[in-house]
């Protein structure tokens, strides 16, 4: 009478059943591949005598590099050879994503300006720059210094005190004076300052309502402090110009043409992008907004500043970080004009020791570790502004 | 009593002759407040500047045809004979130069393809047949060996059509494998989902020149011994296990994009995953994520140029070799702008097209 009902569904039917064999099976396959990858590579390694391990870090390096910014010979090891490369990449990361912010928020502002030859200009401007390949880029800006600025005997003045030539960019500092640590320390107060004062004025914002001239406040803080300490300091005012001897420029800062190259190419072709980001992120805050801002009587600064920008800001900032990144790895193509970043001084390594394993890896560790620490960042960032849903 | 209105018309009034026409377009677009008229000054100063003496050396003091020695004769104006000299070398490479209308016809059925398969009307299977015989008919035209077709070493392919065989071939290839890490990425099986997170995430931290470093010097290590993997062939697949992982975070995102109700819908219809996968959800995720998929092609194009590091002759390549021959030295500028071009029109079309595709499959307006 009763129909009979198995009472065991056998193991081909059963899906928890199943997925503990399929992961049984991928964990076993991935061990195995990995098993005859690592065997093969030993092999591989003990035939061409190559050690492995991170020895090779403490050897001499013997090759120079062009441009550092810590004391650094040929005699010093691979180890604060690769610290170079990766200060280089630093620093030339940092200061293209601060042009590159600066830049491709002015250009993605203009490209929605009522100023119909503005906009179309920024227009084309994005269009092009983003279509064509950075590398190529990299390569036109290298070969504008070197094929189509002058020497240094005509070296090109656009303004006064910065020269333009095929030795690079050079231009006049101020000579070395204690005043100018005792600024660069007011400043750092200065931040940290604005920091408190961000935070106080927000909160009584939040429980009184009263409005804190915070910008103007914070501007006079990082410009007068700084400035302060200056002339408490002697107010230093001897400046160090650069000034044609012989075949080149004596004294001043040069820039070499390598790193102006890759910083050229880097943010035109990056603020390309991040005006694209700006524009949609400004544009994504509903006309209704503002309107209903400026109807509950706003003056048009608090407009901006406490109904458009935070809208705005939480479309711009994920993808305005993940440009940044781009940014970043973009600064590994150095080594294709020849300007000592981590990739290139790696690649170097790679070359003279044949640790080729050791240092794609090293090379990837230090770009993980910009990725996921910026990543770590976003995640945080995104908790904070996210829409608190009621 | 009442007011009657009165009858002769009211006197039309125009509007005044400033607010209509050019005027008022000029108005109304360039000078509509002291601000906006003095960038338009600004703006048109700066082109004053810059573009009679672009057109210069363009246009007027150019030389198109003519030898290296008559180009630097001519001094000042731009020497394009750079390119129309080595045209040849710089879109094919060291491909044998009586063979070149192989690589040459290659391209073309390509450009065909991509032009069909612009009309989304023309979406059908035997579209995708006639994709999979066109790229066989492309590889063959390239490599020789079949129909009496001379074989050509893979060593020799350059230009342009290497430059689009790794970026096609490359997102053809890449596109099943990103499919399979985004459905495992979105798996419940923990072991398949961690192994897909950490190669996603593992790859997209890196840049690519980093994958195609590993794919040049570390790659031959991994291999047993007497095994060789030629080098473009090793690009190639540090190319698609690249795009992979960008193309699974599109894909994931149009998975995550589609409705519960739909997963829902096909479990109690009683479909199995696969059948749900193929049936249901992939159909209707891929469809969301056309546009992205061209804004990665797109930069698989841009990226492929990345090559000329590790010594592949692509488009660039090939040109800065032309750069390198004495007789050319000199000439970057006339040259980098031409290749720039050729990649902007590509891209350029590309992009149009995916907006276009953006717009056509919004059915949400």
């Amino acid at each position: 009478m009763n129909a009979q009902v198995p009472d065991k569904i056998p193991f081909f039917r059963d899906p928890s059943k199943l997925s503990v064999f399929y992961q049984i099976m991928t964990l076993l396959g991935v061990v195995l591949l990995s098993y005859y990858l690592v065997s093969n590579t030993l092999a591989n390694l003990e035939r061409q005598s190559i050690s492995t391990g991170f020895d090779f870090l403490g050897k001499e390096a013997a090759f120079e590099i062009g441009e550092s910014l810590i004391d650094y010979s040929a005699a010093d090891s691979y180890g604060r050879a690769l610290i170079v490369g990766f200060l280089n990449t630093l620093i030339v990361s940092f200061i293209g994503i601060t042009l590159t912010v600066l830049l491709g928020t002015v250009i993605g502002i203009a490209r929605l300006s009522s100023n119909w030859l503005v906009a179309k200009l920024s227009a084309i401007y994005i269009e092009v720059f983003q279509d064509i390949p950075v590398l190529l880029q990299l390569f036109f800006w290298y070969a504008f210094f070197y094929e189509i600025l002058p020497t240094p005997r005509q070296a090109l003045a656009p303004l006064p005190g910065v020269f333009l030539c095929n030795r690079g960019l050079i231009f006049g500092v101020p000579h070395f004076h204690l005043a100018y640590i005792y600024a660069a320390i007011a400043f750092g107060a200065g931040i940290i300052c604005v920091i408190f004062i961000t935070r106080w004025s927000h909160k009584r914002q939040d429980e009184s309502g009263k409005i804190f001239p915070l910008i103007r406040v914070s501007a006079v803080i990082l410009v007068g402090a700084p400035l302060l300490a200056w002339l408490l300091g002697g107010a230093p005012a001897e400046m160090n110009v650069p000034a044609l001897k012989g075949f080149n420029f004596k004294g001043g800062v040069t820039i070499s043409p390598e790193f102006t190259a890759l910083l050229l190419g880097l943010v035109l072709y990056t603020a390309a992008f991040v005006a694209e980001v700006v524009r949609a992120g400004i544009q994504s805050v509903s006309k209704g907004q503002r309107e209903a801002a400026m109807s509950i009587g706003l003056k048009p600064a608090h407009v901006l500043n406490l109904v458009i920008l935070p809208q705005a800001l939480r479309v711009i900032v994920p993808p305005l970080t993940s440009q940044m990144l781009n940014l970043t790895k973009n600064s590994s193509l150095a080594v294709a004009i020849g300007y000592p970043d981590f990739v290139s001084v790696a690649g170097t390594t790679i070359n003279q020791t044949g640790q080729a394993i050791e240092g794609v890896a090293l090379i990837m560790i230090v770009y993980l570790i910009f990725s996921l620490s910026t990543s770590a960042y976003m995640n945080w960032y995104n908790k904070r502004i996210a829409l608190v849903e009621r | 009593m009442e007011k009657t209105l009165p009858t002769q018309p009211a006197e039309l009034v125009k509007p005044p002759a400033t607010d209509i026409g050019i005027l008022g377009w000029l108005k109304a677009n360039l000078f509509n407040g002291w601000f906006n008229s003095l960038l338009t000054v600004i703006v048109i100063y700066l082109i004053y500047l810059a573009a009679p003496s672009f057109i210069q050396w363009a246009f007027l003091d150019s030389s198109w045809a003519a030898n290296s020695e008559q180009c630097k004769m001519a001094g000042a104006g731009a020497c394009w004979s750079v390119i129309t000299a080595n045209i040849r070398f710089i879109l094919f490479g060291f491909y044998p130069h009586d063979l070149q209308w192989r690589p040459l016809l290659a391209v073309v059925i390509l450009v065909l393809l991509l032009v069909y398969s612009r009309n989304r009307s023309h979406w059908r299977k035997s579209l995708f047949y006639g994709w999979l015989v066109g790229l066989f008919v492309m590889g063959l035209l390239l490599k020789g060996g079949l129909f009496g077709l001379e074989p050509v070493e893979s060593n020799n392919w350059g230009g342009l059509p290497l430059t689009l065989l790794l970026s096609v071939f490359g997102l053809t290839a890449a596109y099943p494998v990103g499919i399979l890490l985004a459905l495992g990425r979105q798996s419940k099986m923990a072991v398949i989902k961690s192994f897909c997170v950490v190669y996603i995430e593992l790859i997209r931290g890196v840049p690519l020149i980093s994958l195609l470093f590993m794919s040049s010097v570390v790659f031959p290590l991994f291999l047993p011994e007497g095994m060789v993997i030629n080098k473009i062939l090793r690009a190639q697949v540090a190319i698609i296990l690249f795009t992979a992982a960008y193309i699974a975070e599109v894909v994931r995102g149009g998975l995550q994009g589609l409705d519960r109700g739909q997963y829902e819908a096909a479990e109690a219809l009683g479909l199995n995953y696969f059948q749900t996968m193929r049936l249901i959800i992939l159909p209707q995720a891929l469809k969301i994520v056309i546009p992205p998929s061209v804004s990665i092609l797109i930069s698989a194009f841009k990226d492929t140029s990345l090559v000329v590091i590790i010594a592949l002759y692509d488009l660039l390549k090939t040109t800065q070799t032309t750069l390198t021959d004495p007789k050319w030295m000199g000439y970057s500028a006339e040259a980098y702008i031409f290749v720039a071009m050729i990649y902007f029109v590509c891209c350029f079309f590309m992009s149009n097209y995916s907006r276009k595709l953006e717009r056509e499959l919004d059915t949400s307006r």
